[in-house]
């Protein structure tokens, strides 16, 4: 297990002080400090790490925000930043001795500008619900993480979530104009709004992952998009990974940005067919999912030029959905593939690293070596397009040292994403979980700029303590996310 | 002809971290030098800097188009990067002004030095500028302490976006040797739609239906009374979204360029060649349907031309005198770059929109983070 910093016993014997005091800045029922309902607090989407927070405030107005993190400052005090408590790697994991800010009453829509293709919203509000305040008008909002229903705009910006779209249609920092925000030192700063490219430094942009460590949002505006006229997919099974990478290399050589393009491996499409039978080929080693979106008449065209392209790549199954329900037939073991596994393992880590597309068939055996040494079995989902790599490692918590032999498999996997070009993290962020393996891809300089960096927002580095960067107490072990006998925390929510 | 100031070559980047880490004065660094006449003057109380040529930096590192990733040393051509991806059929999709046409520049621009100016062209409405595709970069700080950031792969929230910092920076904060950029497919073809309107503000309108359509509109500017529409793609997807889109916009005048045509015509927008000989020229990021109001209170004061582009979102102003009381004071959100002035008259005005006091206190400690002794462009920004 990752070691927090140790907290401060004189921050912790005045609790009750802390409290009342946050009263009397925040409305009585903005002040949460009972231990039964900060219980909900104590954790996020990383459940095998919980703490409880020092108390929990949940301000309405930005003035509220503000004035808390003032007072905060006078009195030494840390905050971790929270949205919905999504995150799969520890970002709003509570510190003992840090006061939980809470975003969740931020959920107005502040303004819808179709002559401008923007909405300004406050940062509670989910990902999804962006979509629908627009979708009357045939607009959303492009990025689209798994857990868009219950994930906030706010807690996107901090992650720079991305989704299966992201690769045609970019992340979030790509698609957020503006935001309103609150230093650590209380100063409320508007950067961007309506018009693109800030005239200074693009503190925008730095701030969009920059996981809670530099501030606190409080509005942002977003652009949108019109919704493409249709989309139809290609299911694609290849008789080895090499094949089906080849495949992917070719379609992105003809010009083609595919709306979504998915693989999996042996293991996942068995775990997938046996949960949702979607009619997948369970006799193939990668299964690609290939979406097109735009004009019919574009889409049309390039279904054919895919399905030419996988011939020449020895595709041994070639399907094309020709209704909207295959479609969704053809995502629904994709998007299953997460309690699929859950299915067929006790306990699963659920790993996310980037590497160069090419290096895949080399990364695959390797994994395949290390699923031998440790005596675990893994299953792989991969956002194909951009590389970004889900192992899903196979363990049983029950079973003595299995726990350990998993997190080891972990660590060594996200080293390999760093060896062979890639990174830790493609979209779920550093947080707590990845905080100790920093030091592998990024030289003592390299952090420490970013450290400098961090200073410059956060002179006494209250912000978010204990994560993304390493601290002088380090733990030997790093932490994964566990799935227990499908006992996540928000066991209704997709994951993929 | 002034004397040149001093130069300096580093070899490589130890040579360079130790020239800035013994710096007894302030550095300029360059690239192709075809955008010194941006930003403000450096050092200009001081007679200038010591100039920092970065020309040993050049050179491809890696391109692979299957990654969607180049990687280049800061001083490689733009010119040669465009052509190594026209090979493969793929581009910088941000759509990189030529700085030389407005400013009369000589020399080659360089990767490093649009990357740090964030000169994004027309496909930034669509595709985003230059911040939106720097992945990854090696740099020299202000300490002379070479340091990366970001990483080589298209998909990476590994730490703080750093690149994000870098891109727009006009060399203040580091100096950049190595930078990984995002390319993309390039499009098979391209037409544009001229659609006459009788002002600018049903110009402005009809880009915005335009672009919000579902038609993937990759250029919407005004040029001399016309909007023009640019629709990119593969072929039969092109030619059904121009039908498809002139219908909708019912304008009783629609021409439509050729491919060939409508490459020029974008390359002059992107290079804002309409306004090439004017002495005085203005930079403003404003929202789409206020720009149409800005520039009729701007004209209240002096004549100007204008050329509008993102849809309205960037407007070039050309005047024949600064005006910037009368530019900054019609403008109610955005900013105003004053793109093309003498030095003197840069060395006088601010260059760069001046930001609000907390801000403004953000920016100056992010510098300091990177640079403490304001060694790397004094001034510049």
């Amino acid at each position: 297990m990752i070691a927090m910093p140790d907290p401060d016993t004189q921050i912790l014997a005045r609790r009750d002080e802390i409290a009342a005091q946050l009263r009397m800045l925040l409305p009585a029922a903005s002040v949460i400090a009972e231990a039964e309902r900060m219980r909900a607090y104590e954790s996020d989407g990383l459940t095998a790490y919980r703490q409880m927070p020092l108390v929990v405030a949940l301000p309405e107005t930005t003035k509220q925000v503000a004035a808390v993190l003032r007072w905060a400052r006078r009195e030494g005090i840390k905050i971790v930043p929270r949205g919905a408590g999504t995150s799969l790697s520890g970002g709003a994991l509570p510190v003992a001795d840090a006061i939980v800010l809470g975003l969740g009453k931020f959920k107005a829509v502040l303004d819808i500008d179709y002559a401008n293709r923007t909405v300004t919203v406050q940062p509670g509000v989910t990902n999804l619900a962006i979509s629908k305040a627009v979708d009357a008008a045939g607009f959303y909002y492009a990025p689209d993480p798994s857990s868009q229903i219950a994930c906030t705009i706010g807690g996107n910006v901090a992650e720079n979530s991305g989704g299966v779209h992201c690769l045609k249609y970019g992340l979030t920092t790509n698609n957020v104009l503006g935001v309103e925000f609150v230093t650590p030192d209380g100063e409320i700063v508007r950067i961007g709004g309506k018009h693109l490219d800030a005239p200074g430094y693009d503190l925008l942009g730095l701030l969009t992952g920059s996981e809670g460590l530099l501030g606190i949002v409080t509005e942002v505006t977003v652009r949108i998009l019109q919704k493409p006229e249709t989309a139809r997919a290609l299911l694609l099974g290849f008789a080895t990974a090499e094949e089906g990478g080849d495949c992917v290399a070719a379609i992105i050589a003809a010009g083609i940005i595919p709306g979504g393009m998915e693989m999996m491996d042996r293991p996942a499409i068995h775990a997938a067919e046996a949960f949702v039978h979607a009619g997948y080929p369970l006799d193939v080693e990668a299964l690609l999912i290939v979406e097109l979106d735009g004009c019919a008449a574009e889409v049309d065209h390039l279904i054919e030029r895919v399905e030419a392209i996988a011939k020449s790549h020895g595709v041994v199954v070639s399907r094309v959905s020709t209704t909207e329900a295959e479609r969704m037939n053809f995502w629904a073991g994709r998007k299953a593939a997460f309690p699929a596994v859950g299915r067929i393992s006790p306990d699963y880590y659920c790993m996310d690293g980037t590497i160069p597309r090419a290096a895949l068939p080399r990364v695959l055996a390797a994994m395949r070596d290390m699923s031998t040494k440790y005596g675990l079995g893994v299953a792989n989902v991969f956002h194909a397009g951009d590389g970004n790599l889900h192992p899903l490692i196979l363990y049983d918590a029950n079973v003595p040292g299995e726990l350990d032999r998993a997190e080891a498999f972990g660590a060594d996997i996200l080293k390999l994403c760093v060896d062979v070009g890639g990174v830790l993290t493609g979209e779920h962020g550093v947080g707590v979980e990845k905080r100790d393996l920093m030091e592998y891809q990024f030289d003592a300089i390299d952090l420490e700029q970013q450290h400098r960096l961090k200073r410059a927002f956060d002179e006494d580095l209250r912000f978010n303590p204990g994560k993304v960067f390493p601290t002088l107490h380090r733990c030997a072990e790093e932490g994964r996310v566990h799935v227990h006998r499908g006992e996540t925390r928000f066991p209704d929510l997709p994951r993929f | 002809m002034t004397d040149l100031p001093n130069r300096l070559r580093p070899r490589d980047e130890a040579d360079l971290a130790e020239l800035v880490r013994s710096a007894s004065g302030p550095l300029e660094p360059i690239g192709g030098a075809t955008k010194r006449a941006l930003g403000a003057p450096v050092a200009f109380e001081q007679g200038g800097a010591t100039l920092l040529d970065l020309a040993a930096f050049d050179g491809i590192v890696a391109y692979e188009p299957a990654e969607l990733t180049l990687t280049v040393g800061a001083a490689t051509s733009l010119g040669v990067v465009q052509r190594e991806l026209d090979a493969k059929q793929q581009m910088l999709a941000f759509e990189p002004m030529d700085p030389r046409v407005l400013l009369g520049s000589v020399g080659t621009p360089t990767v490093g030095g649009t990357v740090a100016a964030a000169l994004s062209g027309p496909r930034r409405i669509k595709s985003g500028g230059a911040r939106d595709h720097l992945l990854g970069l090696k740099a020299v700080n202000g300490r002379g302490e070479p340091f990366k950031a970001g990483g080589r792969v298209v998909k990476n929230v590994t730490g703080y976006d750093v690149p994000k910092l870098f891109a727009g920076s006009w060399g203040t904060l580091g100096v950049m040797t190595e930078l990984t950029l995002k390319v993309l497919p390039a499009p098979e073809t391209e037409r544009t739609l001229l659609i006459d309107a009788d002002d600018a503000s049903i110009a402005i309108s009809i880009l915005s239906r335009a672009l919000g359509s579902s038609h993937e509109v990759a250029g919407a500017a005004v040029v001399n009374g016309r909007a023009a529409i640019r629709i990119e793609g593969f072929g039969p997807s092109v030619a059904w979204r121009v039908d498809a889109l002139a219908r909708e916009l019912g304008a009783p005048t629609i021409e439509v360029l050729d491919a060939d045509i409508s490459r020029a015509f974008w390359r002059d927008v992107r290079d804002v060649r309409p306004l090439a000989t004017a002495p005085i020229v203005w930079r403003v990021s404003t929202t789409p349907s206020l720009a149409a109001a800005f520039v009729a209170r701007v004209a209240q004061t002096t004549s100007l031309r204008a050329l509008y582009d993102w849809g309205g979102g960037l407007i070039w102003l050309g005047l024949d005198a600064p005006h910037a009381d009368a530019v900054r004071g019609a403008l109610v959100d955005g900013h105003a770059m004053l793109f093309k002035a003498p030095a003197e008259i840069r060395a006088r005005i601010p260059v760069f929109q001046p930001a609000p006091p907390t801000l403004a206190d953000l920016e100056r400690r992010v510098k300091q983070s990177f640079d403490p002794d304001n060694r790397l462009n004094p001034g510049r920004r």
